[in-house]
């Protein structure tokens, strides 16, 4: 297929799962300050989340004070902020627009549902009262979005980009997440039975559908061990990190080209390192390490599959 | 639909009594329908210099517009004569210039005009077709005869409305379909496809044909993706073109695929920076010396706009009776052409009569229409075909057939206009059927959808 089609697939999923994560990260947020109302916890965590999707600076260039409120709307808003959930799902929508002819017209018009609907929500309401309908939504149009593409569309390199884009978000995504919540929960603060950490703990695994997992998995206590294992090193979780790596090796090797064996070998280091991995080492390391090493190695892989399948040398 | 005496014509009338038996809110829910359908699946249409709505749609009558089979059979017949002229004139310009040397056409009309393309003299095309997809626009007027406004052999569109408005017709209104025996027109993009292999360089077996678009800003952007997925072949921009010891290659997930056909819906002087516009960025280096070297198709040819050009349109008439020794089945429309003095004179002394029309403009762009002008307007109009007559051709008024259309105040009549598709390969196939457009301001005679015009389904009666 065209190297632009596979790079318009590929970031419409990147965006569409964004947006979704992006509503995730809010919501639990928003449950957390429901628990601990405190001004100074809740900025403080405002400021974190931020951070984690590495917007801090120019909120504070437009907003200077971070307030629940504000950030929400910075978050899922903003137009002049590329990073909103609003011009994710605006991004998605212009990259499907610009291979419509690729994807089933029950793709395209879902995509372009979602763009049109975005509007009809009033960002007034949604920041400083219901926020929690808006991010249900922004995840239920995800779900809707992945079920058509996986429903109707052509088992083919198209369906593989898209899916490759998924799964490379959604493991950045995940390992930012937890990321943004090791921040607070030390591993040493968490070792005693406080249920403030009970709650945050569980929060954390409900913002990535994996409470009820967790359940099933464990039926035991919630501990930060166990939830850095699950979502880093449970194959069968779909939203960890060695799941999705597990589908981004999967899928190069059905993509691969003359070109690409670098970037699949690199994929598989990478799973590898998830398959036979340890959780006690990641937690040796500090976990904070761990991940932010783990974020290096796949926005370095995103630049090596742009690079081989998706930017076309002229006579390559 | 009304004959004069404001009776219905008969193939209208089962239309009427169903209008007669469904109740308004009905009517009106549906429209809302039709509304909500068109912009939910993003059939919108790009306006230029337009900031807030960037993306429109293109308003869709639910009124069909209705053609009994044997006035479809005639017009047919007129259609296939007038593009195979058409085509045997494209290939004698580019060749021998026998209608020239015969004195029918002056030639510095053809050879001085920007759309004569001398890249292409000598140049032999697969089955001596250049105009590959035509799209014919047709008017019916007094008494029911039909007249050609144009012929439209560069990059036609408009094929996708046609072919949208029946499926959402047929949505809509199921139950209008039992009255009416229709004939399909769904398979139009297989008949393209047939025709756009067809044309491939000689000696490729199975041809990979691309539709080359300019990009998703292009106002008929929708048409172009359209037309890719139906045919399933590649919708690509220039920039997925290159060009490599004259041969054309896509740039691909797995490397670079040759390229055999290209369905280009960019104009001519976009299509190679080197040969033509140097900074056109939508074109692809080195396309035209590929192409001369017969190692891939264009589809339409370069240089087909010397014979759709408005001061050639006059010359069509003769042109069939000149390469085919027949005459001509449908007419054309009267028309003045202000290089000769004699038709200047008459121009410019009934300037209020007449609509007079820029030869390169496009779009209902650049034209007087004389009985809606002010004085002011006509006088301005008449200093600019002053300084350059040659500009400039002229047409009576016609009294168009109208439509009943819905409008604001309910079911009026609005006229239309009707573009059949007409493709040439290895023999000439239409759909039967096309656009009909509508002008939906009252009154109004120019149906552009840039300028407030709106499309109709067209059924052509199986029988």
């Amino acid at each position: 297929m065209l190297s632009r089609t596979a790079d318009h697939l590929y970031w419409m999923s990147r965006y569409t799962e964004r947006a979704e994560n992006l509503a995730r990260m809010l919501d639990v947020n928003c449950r957390m300050t429901l628990l601990r109302q405190e001004e100074d916890v809740v900025r403080r965590r405002w400021t974190s989340t931020l951070a984690t999707v590495g917007q801090l600076e120019p909120f504070l260039a437009a907003h200077g004070v971070v307030t629940q409120a504000s950030a929400i709307d910075w978050i899922s808003f903003e137009r002049s902020n590329p990073g909103s959930i609003d011009q994710c799902l605006d991004r998605a929508r212009d990259n499907a627009h610009a291979v419509r002819g690729t994807l089933t017209s029950e793709t395209w018009e879902t995509l372009n549902a979602t763009w049109l609907e975005i509007r009809r929500f009033r960002r007034d309401t949604v920041s400083s009262q219901a926020p929690g309908d808006f991010f249900e939504w922004v995840k239920f149009r995800s779900h809707l979005a992945r079920g058509v593409i996986q429903g109707t569309m052509l088992q083919d390199d198209a369906l593989e980009f898209t899916l490759l884009g998924t799964y490379l978000e959604r493991a950045d995504n995940t390992a930012r997440i937890l990321d943004a919540r090791f921040e607070f929960l030390a591993p040493e603060a968490a070792k005693s039975d406080d249920a403030g950490d009970y709650y945050e703990w569980s929060a954390l695994l409900r913002s990535v559908s994996a409470f009820e997992i967790y359940r099933k998995v464990y039926r035991d206590l919630i501990t930060p061990r166990r939830v850095a294992e699950l979502l880093i090193l449970r194959e069968a979780m779909p939203r960890s990190l060695r799941h999705c790596m597990s589908r981004v090796q999967q899928t190069l090797v059905r993509v691969a080209n003359s070109r690409s064996a670098e970037t699949q070998r690199r994929a598989g280091e990478i799973h590898a390192t998830l398959q036979y991995g340890r959780i006690e080492d990641a937690l040796e390391e500090g976990l904070r390490n761990y991940l932010s090493g783990f974020l290096e190695r796949t926005s370095d892989l995103g630049a090596r599959i742009a690079r081989d399948f998706l930017v076309s040398e002229a006579t390559a | 639909m009304y004959a004069d005496d404001a009776t219905v014509r008969p193939h209208y009338s089962p239309y009427a009594e169903w209008l007669a038996e469904t109740p308004g809110d009905r009517i009106l829910e549906k429209r809302a329908e039709a509304d909500t359908l068109f912009r939910r699946a993003g059939i919108t249409f790009a306006v230029y210099g337009d900031e807030i709505g960037t993306e429109r749609l293109i308003p869709f009558d639910i009124v069909p517009r209705i053609i009994p089979a044997g006035e479809w059979s005639g017009l047919q017949r007129g259609l296939r004569q007038r593009v195979t002229a058409l085509n045997a004139f494209l290939h004698d310009v580019y060749h021998d210039q026998e209608i020239l040397k015969a004195g029918l056409i002056p030639p510095e009309q053809v050879l001085c005009n920007v759309q004569y393309r001398p890249e292409m003299q000598g140049l032999n095309l697969p089955m001596d077709v250049y105009a590959h997809i035509a799209g014919i626009d047709l008017v019916r007027a007094g008494a029911g005869e039909y007249y050609v406004l144009e012929d439209n052999l560069r990059v036609p569109s408009g094929v996708s409305y046609m072919l949208e408005d029946r499926k959402a017709m047929m949505r809509l209104f199921p139950e209008l379909f039992a009255r009416y025996s229709v004939a399909p027109v769904e398979h139009y993009p297989d008949l393209l496809l047939e025709t756009l292999r067809a044309v491939a360089p000689g000696g490729v077996r199975d041809p990979t044909v691309v539709l080359l678009t300019p990009g998703a800003h292009n106002s008929a952007y929708f048409e172009h993706a359209f037309l890719a997925q139906q045919m399933g072949i590649e919708l690509v921009e220039g920039q997925d073109l290159f060009v490599d010891d004259e041969v054309v290659y896509m740039r691909t997930t797995q490397g670079p695929q040759r390229v055999d056909v290209i369905y280009r819906r960019i104009d001519d002087d976009f299509l190679d920076p080197l040969a033509f516009r140097p900074d056109s960025m939508l074109g692809v280096p080195g396309l035209l010396a590929a192409y001369r070297a017969g190692r891939v198709a264009i589809s339409n040819a370069v240089g087909t706009g010397i014979a759709d050009d408005k001061s050639t349109y006059p010359y069509v008439p003769e042109m069939i009776r000149f390469y085919l020794g027949e005459e001509p089945i449908l007419a054309n429309v009267p028309t003045w052409i202000l290089r000769r003095p004699e038709d200047l004179a008459h121009v410019l002394a009934h300037l209020d009569e007449l609509v007079v029309k820029e030869v390169h403009g496009a779009g209902g762009y650049g034209m007087l229409i004389g009985p809606r002008a002010s004085r002011a307007e006509i006088e301005a109009f008449r200093e600019r075909i002053i300084a350059d007559p040659a500009r400039y051709i002229a047409q009576p008024t016609l009294a168009l057939s109208a439509c009943p259309t819905f409008v604001e105040s309910g079911l009026a009549p609005r006229h239309v206009d009707l573009r059949p598709f007409v493709l040439s390969g290895r023999d000439i196939v239409m759909v039967p059927g096309g656009l009909t457009r509508v002008a939906l301001r009252e009154g109004s005679l120019v149906v552009n959808s840039s300028q407030g015009g709106g499309t109709k389904d067209t059924w052509v009666l199986a029988c």
